[in-house]
């Protein structure tokens, strides 16, 4: 009978993803109600120093699958790599985060396992019968439902990332490290990557982003998006748009938060100039805190904000970026 | 090139959407439908490659009778033929049987590309395209924003949003790419072509014809069941920030978001 709930883990530049310590901290917990183990799978070339960071967030084990040929994320490398494995091991329950790699990886496998996969989950837990289930976002967030699961497995799952909270890291906690060999062939991989080509700075990604500066029609122009720079500078914060900033040319497509954009949800989530039409909100709707800034009091958006300032941007977004800086130098 | 489109409808992305009261499904009655938005990436980007290379851009939707207005939209635009899978039996179906019926009726057909979009925007389940591609045994790339194939129409190079960029990937034909938004500008349905789109054939394809049992395809074939389907909790209007300046409003706004959010 399957056995174990399983957190694939993901890592970049040398270092576990946040996202797989928030899935590991609430897979523990099920993982505790039903008595199963706890593991993380870790892939890629020489990662073998990684699996020890799993630990202090509840794993019981690590599998760390090392081959040369997983030094680059592909889709065939990695899927052949997890799909090796589970069918040798049995788990129960196969989770991820619904990232890039995620939203690639994850479908591929599910298929592949003749299994049920429900993806960009932002809660997972056990029924009254101790059934594993997931709550996601449907209509871009303008609906909800509760997924179950047929008897097939694992039954896997994709969540959000910033919306499950990572426990306190015990670090006592120790993981047995186990090495799995992987057969791939070069005739595995068919899709090769051959470039990789980078558009954005250091920013932390949209979906991965604490805070965000998003800025819509009201910036009245690019040249404009120098004050929500230097506003997500002081924050630590990733520039976003509204679909309006985008189709008129000042943004990358990439910056787009939204129902044609990306999905967000940050902590703290600055509007600037932005109505809030119902497909932005569909795109931003989880984050925790809402402020607007726009000069149409008549905006929808004030509407369903934390905080709102009703006013010229061009004059709140300086003093309120000055601000923030004295109280960070505080 | 002969090329697939699979498309979806969906409710329009302006569409209200409310949940019925015992949280079986959505109220459909009032909802505009649409081809889904990233399914006319698809459409558009398989025309560019027919009036590049030549050869035929077959569209293969699943969905109720309705979704036949869809349809006849990506045949207005230029797409030569359609398979409509418009068997209840296909209906309530997850990703994997979904794919399963996609992969079923593209099998006998010839194809050297086939597009989805990045995901339909009604359940954004984004995974039939790669359960596709793993059930005809084929190579994928999903959310894609640009498409080149090589003029022996042996491979495409094909660029990938990852994070902080995009990545290039070289990929043998036939393969599944699925769209994203950036990848092209669909045109619009001009009139000769919506006249022309009423002669075009549209097979309806059923279970049977499929060579499938309806115990594989459909609700009955998921392997996910949507138990209840709910409300998102409605955000209440918050505070605005009094004040007749910037001078004001602005250090009140910093004050609440490190005291009282503790956002910052």
């Amino acid at each position: 009978m399957a056995k174990g709930i399983w957190v694939f883990a993901e890592h970049s530049d040398g270092s576990v993803r946040k996202v797989t310590f928030e899935i590991l901290s609430e897979a523990r917990k099920i993982a505790d109600k039903i008595g199963e183990e706890l593991c993380a799978v870790i892939a890629g070339n020489q990662v073998e120093a990684l699996a020890e960071k799993c630990a202090p967030y509840g794993a019981d084990k690590v599998y760390v699958v090392e081959n040369e040929a997983l030094s680059q994320y592909t889709t065939e490398g990695y899927a052949k790599a997890l799909t090796d494995l589970v069918k040798e091991h049995q788990p129960s329950i196969l989770l991820g985060g619904a990232t890039v790699t995620g939203k690639d990886l994850f479908p591929r496998v599910a298929a592949r396992l003749e299994t049920g996969l429900a993806v960009d989950c932002t809660d997972i837990g056990l029924d009254d019968s101790n059934q594993f289930f997931v709550k996601r976002p449907m209509y871009a967030g303008k609906a909800y439902a509760e997924v179950g699961f047929s008897d097939a497995t694992p039954k896997m799952a994709s969540i959000r990332p910033n919306v499950l909270i990572p426990s306190e890291p015990d670090e006592s906690r120790k993981a047995e490290v186990i090495k799995v060999a992987t057969e791939i062939s070069a005739g595995d991989i068919k899709a090769k990557v051959v470039e990789v080509v980078k558009t954005a700075g250091e920013q932390v990604d949209l979906t991965e982003a604490e805070v965000i500066v998003a800025g819509g029609r009201g910036m009245k122009g690019p040249e404009n998006f120098k004050i929500i720079e230097e506003l997500a500078e002081v924050l630590d914060a990733t520039v976003g748009a509204s679909r309006a900033a985008v189709d008129a040319g000042w943004k990358l497509q990439s910056d787009q938060v939204g129902q044609t954009g990306k999905v967000v949800s940050p902590n703290l989530y600055i509007a600037c100039g932005i109505s809030g039409a119902i497909q932005h909100f569909a795109g931003m709707g989880t984050s925790k805190c809402i402020v607007a800034i726009n000069k149409d009091p008549e905006a929808v958006i004030f509407g369903k904000c934390d905080y709102g300032i009703c006013d010229d941007l061009l004059k709140v977004i300086p003093k309120l970026t000055e601000e923030i800086k004295k109280l960070k130098a505080e | 090139m002969n090329i697939i489109v699979c498309m979806k409808q969906v409710p329009d992305t302006e569409a209200q959407i409310r949940v019925k009261p015992d949280g079986s499904g959505i109220v459909d009655g009032d909802i505009k439908f649409v081809m889904n938005p990233y399914d006319e990436y698809g459409v558009e980007e398989a025309l560019l490659l027919k009036e590049k290379f030549g050869g035929t851009v077959t569209i293969v939707c699943l969905g109720p009778e309705r979704a036949v207005e869809a349809i006849r939209t990506g045949l207005a635009m230029g797409a030569d033929k359609a398979v409509h899978l418009d068997d209840p039996a296909f209906e309530g179906g997850d990703a994997f049987s979904t794919a399963k019926a996609l992969a079923a009726a593209i099998k006998g057909m010839e194809c050297d590309l086939i597009f989805c979009g990045k995901q339909a925007i009604d359940d954004d389940l984004a995974q039939v395209g790669s359960a596709l591609a793993e059930m005809l045994g084929i190579p994928q790339v999903v959310v894609v924003t640009k498409v080149e194939v090589s003029e022996d129409t042996k491979k495409a190079n094909v660029n990938r949003q990852i994070i902080g960029g995009e990545e290039i990937i070289e990929v043998p034909l036939p393969a599944v790419l699925t769209a994203q938004k950036g990848l092209n500008e669909p045109r619009y349905a001009s009139l000769p072509g919506i006249m022309k789109a009423k002669k075009k054939e549209v097979k309806s394809v059923k279970v049977a014809d499929l060579g499938l049992d309806s115990s594989a395809v459909g609700a009955a074939g998921a392997k996910t069941k949507i138990i209840k389907m709910y409300s998102p909790p409605q955000r209440e209007a918050g505070k605005i920030i009094e004040g007749e300046t910037a001078e004001e409003t602005a250090p009140k706004l910093a004050k609440l978001l490190r005291e009282e959010a503790k956002a910052i």
